[in-house]
């Protein structure tokens, strides 16, 4: 029934203290629709349609009568990004905290219109009556004095999960029937006398243009500008084909001075601990005897990784006057703006960035960096400017997933539990998103004259982390001790990549825990088991074992091999269980993949297993296969060919058992299955060959060479 | 220079004018306005711009606009638009088989080639007619489904 129990204030999300009035969130049309504004973009994930689903639940509306406005400078809450699985732990709490207040208000004012305690009405999609009685009205009838110009006070509590008719259903993906059926993102967008850009990068990190013939590209057929700033050259024309054309030209025209800048070998474990180094404590705990029966060591590595969208990234354009408007698939408008901004040496206020849907998104990647080269673009012209960049830009100049070593050492006791734990990391920084540090992080402010300095790294502290995310173990060791060391130079661009530091660790730690296991004599899970307290993380070990059919001691043979790993995202999201199995002759043929996840309060469960099997996809291929490759002067890995990724033919199937915990908050789920799924692959590989590979990618290569 | 040329695009001719090896891909979404097709590499590797050249599987981005004339092109609007989805895009919905769904466009232009030579395809089937297509989010394994639950659907005489 209706009307909401007050309580005390709670604890309002980042979002509600950003922007606390309650119209900036709701907004009750005239054609008795509803308009909801949010922070938090779609990138592929269909967060829109979960937000959505949280909204139509708290106002008691039909989810179709609901529209989502996500992701625009003018329109919606600054929510920061749409990154590090927040969206429905901060975005999605903050919409229902808003839904449920203005509700409320609503009811009031609606009780007090038929002099009634507001405990005696109800809302149905948005009419509120009173049952029994032919009294009715609505949010639309109401709306003209119900004054949401107010700050969110939080003292509303918001439906008990009990009373859910949409949130925990499957939804639908709202977006998807434009997008499987004609235009649907910014790389379709047109304006009125818009020009097709490219950008013609420099070859390698370090170039500087010596020389550069501008007067032949700008001959060359519907070139209608020719852009040099330093080591920034842009070109636009007035047919795509041509812009293609002219990029080519450009490319031929220009003249770089290249330096040998790039580590001497591809390989992260000879390198990485090389660099210089600041080295810190992350966590240390001295308890229990620390000498045991048996001492392991072994180090593990992860290479830099690329993006790698299908899409390569692109952004439209436009001044009006003195004012900029970009439209963008970035995470995170503001931040853009701002960004954007201060490249050009303009105000905040003279622009506008409106998210528009992009390629998949797995984290910083060059969406940001489009932006400005069309923002430069069309200033220079004069003109609406679509950038798209090509497909070696994307692979050669997005940032990539940080490398990562790990060094592991432990103790067992003479009763196979661990009594000593160490985890030491080399890891360079995950985290150089526009706007998160100072200075300007966007490649064109780096390349123009007079170019932007870039910004020195920082490092993301605990309890997010960056490379240290995950680093802690979910079991309970007594004695524990856990390292990084901070490499502050970058040979390579890097940010913010799925998971951020947690696929390497987990990797390492689930490795590292399976080669304990074996040490000890003991089954897999069972050892795990023995030093797991974590009373959820225990279930979705139970969960997965059930799914899998997983038998104690029977880790299997070459031909039906099964490897286990387990992680709690970040300590504080999700937790997701893996059992994998593979079969290995002339390849690593992955069959089957179980997952069980607790993610809180599932609210979309069929959106939430397209997100699992999407990150255990994506992890299988990163594991498998992938490796950002260089010489001494360039990135190599500049094509499909060059960085393949899983085919339709090497993909296993999936199985998601989801355990839902109604009341409990919902938790990000995009990230989490990475680091199980790598540790999963790792150790069913391990068990199938006798030998263990602890160098990423897995490949035949590398897994010949361990076997040596 | 610039030519003129007649083309068939989803059942209707079409005139444009362009450099005769103008990536097909290209005129397509500029030109006729189809956005459907996706630029994915410009190199033939993704399959995110695979359209149909009666009725075989090309990428258009390496299909140059001289060798288009004379051929009935289908891209993804020539499937269905929305109101009139065919029964492919039907089930690539109900399997929710999309994440970003920058991909599934000519995904589901290579399923079409399969489904019309192979109307009860198994998984090695469908994956080998993928093989030219790359999904980057990892729904793979919905694709797989749908493209079974749209050979159901066409088998019992649902869309065209």
């Amino acid at each position: 029934m209706s009307a909401a129990t007050v309580v005390p204030p709670i604890g309002l999300p980042q979002s509600l203290k950003t922007t606390p009035r309650l119209d900036r969130w709701v907004r009750f049309n005239a054609d008795r629709s509803v308009t909801v504004f949010s922070g938090k973009v779609e990138i592929g994930q269909g967060i829109e349609t979960a937000i959505a689903q949280i909204a139509a639940e708290e106002l008691d509306v039909a989810l179709d009568r609901l529209e989502l406005v996500a992701g625009d400078t003018t329109r919606t809450p600054d929510e920061w990004y749409t990154a590090g699985s927040q969206s429905m732990e901060v975005g999605g709490s903050s919409m229902r905290i808003v839904c449920a207040e203005v509700r409320h208000l609503f009811v009031e004012a609606a009780a007090s219109k038929f002099e009634l305690d507001a405990t005696e009405l109800r809302v149905r999609d948005g009419v509120i009556e009173v049952p029994g009685t032919d009294l009715r009205t609505s949010y639309w009838d109401l709306a003209a004095g119900v004054d949401l110009d107010r700050d969110v006070t939080g003292s509303v509590a918001p439906k008990p999960p009990a009373d859910y008719s949409s949130v925990g259903k499957s939804a639908l993906r709202r977006d998807l029937r434009a997008k499987l059926s004609g235009a649907a993102f910014v790389h379709d967008m047109e304006l009125p006398g818009m020009v097709f850009g490219r950008i013609c990068r420099p070859p390698s990190y370090g170039a500087k243009l010596k020389s550069f013939d501008a007067a032949a590209v700008r001959a060359l057929p519907g070139v209608v500008a020719v852009m040099v700033s330093g080591n920034f050259i842009g070109v636009c024309a007035g047919r795509e084909e041509q812009a293609v054309k002219a990029l080519e030209g450009a490319r031929a025209a220009a003249v770089w001075d290249e330096t040998a800048a790039m580590p001497a070998t591809n390989e992260v474990r000879e390198f990485l601990p090389q660099l210089a180094s600041t080295r810190s404590i992350v966590q240390k705990k001295e308890g229990g005897a620390g000498v045991g029966v048996q001492r392991l060591e072994a180090t593990y590595s992860k290479p830099y990784i690329a993006h790698a969208s299908l899409g390569p990234a692109c952004a439209l354009a436009q001044f009006s006057g003195n004012k900029l408007t970009v439209w963008s698939h970035t995470q995170g408008s503001h931040a853009l703006r701002g960004q954007i901004a201060k490249a050009m040496g303009m105000s905040d206020g003279a622009v506008e960035v409106i998210h528009t849907d992009g390629a998949g998104c797995y984290g910083h990647n060059s969406a940001d960096d489009v932006a400005l080269d069309a923002a430069l673009l069309a200033r220079d012209c004069g003109r609406p400017v679509l950038v798209q960049w090509t497909r070696e830009d994307e692979l050669a100049w997005s940032p990539f997933g940080s490398a990562m070593v790990v060094h592991m050492a432990a103790a067992l006791d003479a009763d196979g539990r661990i009594c000593d734990w160490q985890h030491e990391i080399w890891s360079h920084t995950h985290l150089k998103r526009p706007g998160w540090a100072e200075g300007i992080n966007l490649l064109a402010a780096w390349h123009m004259d007079p170019p932007h300095p870039v910004p020195p790294p920082k490092d993301a502290l605990l309890p997010a982390g960056g490379g240290d995310r995950n680093a802690i173990p979910l079991y309970d060791f007594a004695r524990q001790e856990i390292t990084k060391n901070f490499i502050a130079e970058m040979p390579l661009r890097v940010s913010a990549l799925r998971a951020l530091g947690a696929y390497a660790n987990v990797f390492a730690i689930e490795s590292f825990m399976d080669e304990l296991a074996a040490a000890a004599g003991a089954d897999p899970i069972e050892f795990r088991l023995r030093h797991l307290k974590d009373e959820r993380a225990r279930e979705v070990v139970a969960a997965v074992a059930r799914l899998a059919g997983w038998t104690p001691g029977g880790a299997g043979d070459a031909t039906d091999s099964r490897g286990f790993g387990i992680a709690r995202y970040k300590n504080a999201s999700a937790w997701c269980a893996v059992i994998a199995r593979i079969e290995v002759g002339e390849k690593i043929r992955v069959k089957k993949v179980f997952a069980a996840v607790d993610a809180g309060q599932v609210v979309n469960p069929d959106g939430l297993k397209n997100q699992i099997e999407g990150g255990v996809v994506q992890a299988i291929s990163w594991t498998l296969k992938e490796q950002v490759k260089w010489d001494r002067d360039r990135i190599t890995t500049r094509s499909w060919e060059d960085y393949p990724i899983l085919g339709f033919d090497e993909v296993p199937e999936i199985e998601v058992v989801l355990l839902d915990r109604p009341g409990l908050p919902s938790l990000g789920v995009g990230e989490c299955a990475a680091g199980p799924t790598a540790a999963a692959l790792a150790n069913a590989l391990a068990h199938a060959l006798g030998v263990r590979a602890r160098d990423l990618p897995l490949t035949p290569e590398r897994i010949a060479r361990a076997m040596i | 220079m610039a030519e003129t040329f007649k083309l068939r695009v989803n059942g209707v001719e079409r005139q444009v004018s362009a450099e005769p090896n103008t990536p097909l891909l290209y005129i397509l979404r500029n030109d006729l306005k189809l956005k459907g097709t996706r630029f994915g590499c410009g190199e033939g590797q993704c399959g995110a711009c695979t359209v149909l050249l009666d009725g075989n599987a090309v990428q258009s981005c390496d299909t140059p606009l001289w060798s288009a004339p004379g051929h009935e092109i289908t891209t993804v609007e020539g499937l269905g638009r929305a109101g009139a989805l065919h029964a492919i895009q039907l089930a690539f919905i109900e399997e929710q088989a999309a994440q970003c769904g920058y991909c599934i466009n000519g995904i589901m232009m290579s399923a079409k080639v399969l489904l019309d030579a192979n109307p009860d395809p198994d998984d090695a089937q469908i994956a080998q007619a993928l093989e030219r297509n790359l999904c980057r989010c990892g729904t793979h394994v919905r694709v797989f489904r749908a493209i079974k639950r749209a050979a159901r659907a066409l088998r019992s005489g649902g869309g065209q």
